[in-house]
């Protein structure tokens, strides 16, 4: 993919921890409205590219930019301004408080007239908003007012997603959204992930299930040892081209794909 | 980009309005409808002591009831805020006794206006909160930890405070009038008819709102049920109160404290923050929410209403002395909230269950009182009640753990 219509790219991104070099010289693009699996072995640097993208990591050396503009993420907080949201495994939700109020935690809609100064909670356009947000999204739950802790895997990660999307962001990148779900849950997941590339949302799916980033993703980018070890179109690829990338085993078999080709690795 | 799903929540409505028979009771196990629950052990209690003796439901010992509440209720609105999060706060009777001194020693001492030095007393007890609360946030001591080494040294202060002679009359008409006013039938009824009308349209008003915005709301029919209850539940209180000296002031001013900050707790950002990081402090620090302020200031209000607490029990008593807020005040002040359902984990309760709670420990400690039983009874009889309350409580979070929620 070239960087025309990119939301993010990366180029020559590189971090060191200690003696470990956790990413080395990736060059990286999401695309608006494209779905790109993020695939690798333990420790091929996933985790680390991910959370370089969301601020947590400041990088080494690499440059971002972000739809076409030259930017520098300086921390979580300045992710989230440029519109980059992240949903991680753990989802941080509250069991304790209802979809609304999870929803719109750290951002509540504050009812107008004199009760802004007490930052009276406006809790009839918070129900409404959840309502539209998550019919949009076709997430089905008992109930905008059941807690979370009620809900099931599926439901909770759903609504975990659809809180990343209040922020109006550019990019959303889920962390593992499907580990420990079962298969009708998986199922809501992945529907619900094809629904953000239908708003032209860029999206980056973490995740160890191949059958499930086939099943979603566009393009499939495998890390190994810190390095770009391919970059396949998902439809023009076979499972065991990317087994073969993410294990290093059978290396270049999977060249034959519109986008180039793995290169940068060698077996 | 919006994608059309016409009706897509509708369906999901109208099976969880079928359900609602099966789902009061699951919440009931559940420990949801905590409050009904009180309500009932309340009204047993009630009943048990009336059937020993019919003094107990006279208007002059239902009076005297509430008035005897009125300091550890006020102590457990604070405590509620600290539970809340999860935490706790062993000073609050240190400090309740420690803030009364202060007011007592700079009204009758000093000649300070009355008024002043209840505000001295009162912001006594923030600043020690805030200390305590900067202590446990800044250095991740325990707040259990904090508190228990302010339960000490705010006891070595309030003997400081007292001076020599261990003891502080107050003679002060407005201090000791707190606790000793009663307003005339005339003004009970327009108290209870303005609290009656602002609490029927706040109710309905919500309702319609709700309605026009197009979002799930309670059935009619219950809510004004709920109106119709709390009419009277006032309506007898002042009935009560008439047919005795009348309504107390004191009595007000709990009910104002714990109506303001049930307010707080479930209708601002302040107290959605509050449950937020009481339920996940993880979660609430990742959407942006500054917990340890918020901790802070959740410890200096919980130290407030202990230094509220102790200045009424002070006006009282007519006095503060080197035993104001010892005893058993501060575990009564805890158990109460506890006992009517607000979790020790944090995340889980309500101011409402401040007011309950005294009422449950008070009416107990009232009953065996009239009763006429030893003190090492009604220890025991108070400790078991904590104990049940406990149990009950444990099952049910299991039923809800059963459930997978937390």
């Amino acid at each position: 993919m070239s960087d025309n219509g990119a939301v993010l790219s990366m180029k020559g991104i590189s971090k060191r921890f200690g003696p470990v070099q956790a990413l080395d010289e990736v060059d990286f693009t999401v695309g608006a409205g494209e779905v790109v699996g993020l695939v690798g072995d333990n420790g091929a640097g996933k985790s680390t590219l991910v959370k370089a993208i969301a601020g947590i990591y400041s990088i080494d050396a690499g440059e971002f930019s972000f739809e076409g503009r030259p930017v520098s993420i300086k921390g979580p907080n300045s992710a989230t301004a440029l519109g980059i949201a992240t949903v991680y495994q753990d989802l941080a939700l509250c069991d304790n408080l209802d979809v609304v109020a999870n929803l719109f935690l750290g951002r509540e809609v504050i009812a107008a007239g004199p009760g802004r100064l007490a930052r009276i909670l406006d809790e009839t356009t918070m129900e409404r908003r959840s309502h539209e947000l998550l019919e949009q999204l076709s997430v089905t739950i008992p109930s905008v007012r059941s807690e979370v802790g009620t809900l099931s895997g599926g439901q909770r990660q759903q609504v975990a997603v659809a809180r990343s999307l209040l922020g109006e962001p550019k990019l959303v990148m889920l962390d593992e959204p499907t580990a420990a779900l079962g298969v009708p849950q998986t199922k809501q997941v992945l529907g619900l992930i094809k629904r953000l590339r239908e708003r032209e949302l860029g999206v980056i799916v973490v995740s160890h299930n191949l059958a499930n980033v086939f099943e979603v993703c566009d393009r499939i980018f495998v890390l190994r040892l810190g390095r770009r070890a391919g970059d396949f179109d998902a439809d023009e690829t076979t499972e065991e081209q990317i087994v073969g990338a993410i294990t290093g085993a059978e290396f270049g078999n999977g060249n034959g794909n519109g986008n180039g080709g793995p290169k940068g690795e060698s077996a | 980009m919006r994608i059309a799903i016409p009706d897509s929540a509708a369906p999901a409505e109208s099976p969880s309005e079928q359900a609602s028979r099966s789902e009061i009771v699951r919440r009931f196990l559940q420990g949801d409808l905590v409050s009904l629950r009180v309500i009932f052990a309340i009204a047993l209690i009630w009943l048990v002591f009336e059937l020993q003796n019919d003094r107990f439901l006279s208007a002059t010992n239902l009076t005297n009831l509430f008035l005897q509440i009125t300091p550890v209720g006020l102590i457990s609105v604070g405590v509620v805020l600290a539970l809340l999060l999860g935490e706790i706060d062993l000073s609050i009777g240190a400090v309740s006794g420690l803030a009364a001194a202060v007011m007592a020693v700079l009204n009758v001492q000093h000649g300070w206006d009355p008024a002043l030095a209840i505000v001295a007393g009162v912001l006594t007890g923030a600043a020690i909160g805030l200390g305590q609360g900067l202590l446990f946030t800044r250095f991740r001591i325990p707040s259990f930890v904090v508190t228990l080494a302010g339960l000490l040294a705010w006891q070595g202060a309030l003997l400081q405070v007292l001076g020599k002679t261990g003891t502080v009359n107050l003679t002060n008409s407005s201090v000791v009038n707190l606790a000793n006013t009663f307003y005339s039938d005339t003004v009970g009824w327009i108290i209870a008819a303005v609290a009656i009308g602002v609490y029927a349209l706040v109710t309905l008003g919500g309702h319609w709102r709700r309605v026009r915005t197009g979002v799930t709301t309670e059935p009619l029919g219950l809510l004004i049920l709920r109106v119709a209850v709390f009419a009277a539940v006032g309506i007898v209180a002042i009935v009560i109160f008439n047919s005795d000296r009348g309504l107390p002031l004191a009595v007000l001013i709990l009910l104002g404290f714990v109506i303001g900050f049930q307010l707080l707790t479930t209708r601002t950002t302040f107290g959605r923050h509050l449950f937020a990081a009481g339920g996940s402090a993880e979660a609430a620090r990742r959407a942006g929410i500054r917990v340890d302020g918020m901790r802070v200031f959740a410890f200096a209000l919980c130290s407030s209403m202990a230094a509220v607490g102790g200045i009424m029990a002070a006006s009282r008593l007519l006095a503060v002395n080197q035993s104001s807020g010892g005893s058993d005040l501060l575990l009564l002040a805890i158990a109460g909230p506890v006992i009517a359902g607000t979790s020790l984990f944090g995340g889980r309760g309500s101011v409402w269950s401040a007011l309950l709670g005294a009422i449950v420990i008070g009416s107990i400690s009232n009953g065996m009182d009239l009763l006429a039983l030893e003190s090492s009874v009604k220890f025991m009889v108070t400790g078991g009640v904590l104990l049940v309350a406990v149990v009950v409580d444990a099952v049910a979070r299991m039923h809800r753990q059963a459930e997978g929620r937390v």
